[in-house]
């Protein structure tokens, strides 16, 4: 069960082109699981940036000096990213947490392959300590643009049995794809569960790729969100059901952790024909909330 | 008009300390607190249940429901804008069938008072939701959302004309019991907006709600098209907080006696104070649950210390207080309370 915290920040150190903040986080630090999320607000209670932004939990320390903390990523692209990298140590921090569905473990000792596109991989490491713990192989994945934009590298080969490096410009691993090193890593290891974060056009690659060769994988989605506790309807994608059914899912309480074999990858962005209540099939389009 | 006779003689502490009376009537719907959820903004009240009790709101206010499913339209739905921000939701839901199962069931259940909007694409969609409506336990009022501002077409959005407007909420109020009251949701977006109110009050709206999302829209300079699938969307947030505070003053002039749920931007109890000063009953915290969930109960809290410190006993002595003329305010120093239980006040309500 969420629930709302006024956080401090205990530090904020650079990562490459990120940045890795650590808030307490009281009570959410125990119950958070790998694949949550929080939401922090922007700017104060007085802020013009009302809407709340939506990080992965990349780790928690449930008892320190500070109590409980999480630690999140956050890459300074906007106004509300670059507000919260230029904070500094004691200053307020409103989070709402732990969010969302998160990643599912594996009850027996199988071989997981877990794929993060730039800080997309986040909440990889926690997983993979938990995986580990279970006895599961863990191989892991990291993919970005370029070798700046590429996140816990060296946290990856202390957890991974094996890491694979690849970026779109061969700054940093192999030139390519994180598909590419994907393909090698299962036919070599076996891996039996794909764990996949970061953006779409990757998370769907990496899905068909698993679906394709009969494996099982869980996609975190990255889709923006206004509330992020499943009141405003605004991060939805088109996910078909138990029953078969397309239904627009929240991501944020649905999700963000989804069967990848379940979303409509290709769709995302649109409300397929054959979704539930779809324009045309029941009724005229439009209209507000 | 209100007439009053208020004195700020007493010491701020002393005035503070007063137990402010909150409860508020909406057309006969007795809540203990003035603060509803804003239809669309807190789903079914399951979500914001696990941040606050919302049996303690004055009631939830229901995302709009239609007769049928709804996908919605695709994403993005949504852009933020200075102190607000626009969405292009389209209605999305269960359709009512599963509303009345689940979420109504549920809200019973829980026992909280529970206003439900519905949507409609014809007279005779608001009708038939009405019709089902009757025959369910739990539906303390409903508000008649007249008001999308992203249907396809104009001329769908039934507020925007007095005849359409008073011919849905004539349909909603001959098809609904009348122990039960009926609140129409009016749009900004028209010449005149008392022309509107004053069209629904006729037709049988025991109330109104003020006001919905504005039309809006953002140009995203990076791939200079829309920002939102949709095109255009309901602007809402602080940034439409003058516009709504401005609606519900017209209102309140045109119509004295009105059950007003005034709605627009609220994100602390100044704000609110300024709704209920400008003649709203009640009011529904909205956009600003997304920032902070718990703020509902926040508003309630600052609300009830805000009208304590002005020497408010009640809730129901501040509504319309703005529109009180120079020579209704007499500040009388001999008539100043010797028993220092707040400031004193009389009130003739309109």
């Amino acid at each position: 069960m969420p629930n709302q915290y006024r956080g401090e920040v205990v530090s904020v150190r650079r990562a490459g082109s990120y940045f890795v903040l650590t808030l307490t986080a009281g009570a959410m630090a125990e119950t958070a699981r790998p694949g949550h999320f929080v939401a922090l607000a922007i700017g104060g209670e007085e802020s013009g940036l009302l809407l709340r932004r939506a990080f992965s939990i990349h780790g928690v320390q449930q008892r320190g000096v500070f109590g409980g903390t999480v630690d999140v990523v956050v890459s300074p692209h906007g106004a509300g990213t670059r507000w919260l990298a230029q904070r500094h140590r004691g200053d307020t921090v409103d989070i709402v947490g732990p969010l969302g569905r998160p990643f599912s473990l594996p009850r027996d000792p199988v071989s997981c392959a877990l794929v993060g596109g730039g800080y997309g991989s986040a909440p990889l490491f926690m997983l993979a300590e938990q995986l580990r713990a279970r006895g599961c192989r863990v191989d892991m994945v990291l993919g970005a643009a370029n070798e700046d934009k590429l996140f816990g590298v060296l946290e990856a080969k202390r957890m991974a049995s094996t890491v694979t490096i690849t970026t779109d410009d061969g700054s940093a691993g192999v030139r390519g794809r994180v598909t590419d090193g994907l393909a090698k890593v299962m036919a070599s290891h076996g891996t039996e569960v794909v764990y996949a974060c970061g953006p779409m056009g990757m998370l769907a690659a990496v899905a068909q790729m698993a679906t394709e060769t009969g494996v099982y994988s869980q996609c975190a989605v990255e889709e923006s969100m206004a509330c992020g506790i499943g009141v405003c309807m605004t991060c939805v994608l088109p996910v078909i059901g138990d029953d078969g059914v397309t239904r627009m899912v929240r991501s944020c309480v649905d999700g963000p952790v989804f069967r990848g074999d379940t979303v409509r990858w290709a769709d995302v962005g649109t409300v397929p024909p054959d979704t539930l209540g779809a324009p045309g099939v029941l009724g005229a389009p439009g209209g507000n909330r | 008009m209100t007439r009053a006779v208020i004195r700020d003689s007493l010491p701020k502490e002393q005035r503070s300390v007063a137990v402010v009376d909150m409860s508020a009537n909406l057309a006969g719907l007795e809540m203990t607190s003035p603060i509803l959820t804003a239809s669309g903004c807190a789903a079914a009240g399951r979500e914001l249940d696990q941040f606050f009790d919302i049996t303690e709101l004055g009631a939830v206010v229901t995302k709009s429901i239609m007769l049928e499913p709804r996908s919605g339209r695709p994403t993005p739905r949504m852009a933020e804008t200075p102190s607000g921000m626009l969405n292009s939701i389209g209605l999305q839901g269960p359709g009512i069938a599963s509303f009345v199962e689940r979420d109504l069931v549920w809200l019973h259940q829980r026992g909280a008072r529970t206003v439900v909007s519905i949507a409609g694409d014809s007279v005779e969609d608001y009708a038939k939701l009405a019709k089902i409506l009757r025959m369910h336990e739990g539906v303390d009022a409903i508000e008649v959302n007249i008001s999308c501002p992203n249907v396809a077409d104009r001329g769908k959005v039934f507020a925007c004309e007095a005849n359409s407007a008073s011919a849905v909420v004539q349909a909603v109020r001959r098809n609904t019991d009348s122990r039960i009251p009926i609140f129409a949701k009016l749009s900004p977006d028209v010449t005149d907006i008392t022309s509107i109110a004053i069209a629904c009050v006729r037709a049988g709206a025991d109330g109104l709600s003020v006001i919905n999302t504005l039309l809006g829209m953002v140009i995203d300079t990076d791939t200079m098209k829309p920002a939102l699938a949709g095109v255009t969307g309901g602007l809402s947030g602080p940034a439409i907080r003058p516009v709504a505070v401005r609606c519900v003053w017209q209102i309140r002039q045109a119509l004295p006696d009105v059950p007003i749920l005034g709605m627009g931007g609220i994100r602390t109890g100044l704000d609110a104070l300024q709704f209920i000063l400008a003649g709203a009953n009640a009011v529904s915290v909205g956009t600003v649950v997304f920032n902070d969930p718990t703020a509902p109960m926040r508003v309630h809290r600052e609300l009830s210390e805000a009208l304590a410190s002005k020497g408010f006993r009640s809730l129901a002595e501040a509504v319309s207080y703005a529109h009180r003329s120079g020579d209704e305010i007499i500040v009388n120093e001999a008539e100043a309370p010797s028993d220092g239980d707040g400031a004193d006040q009389d009130l003739d309500q309109m």
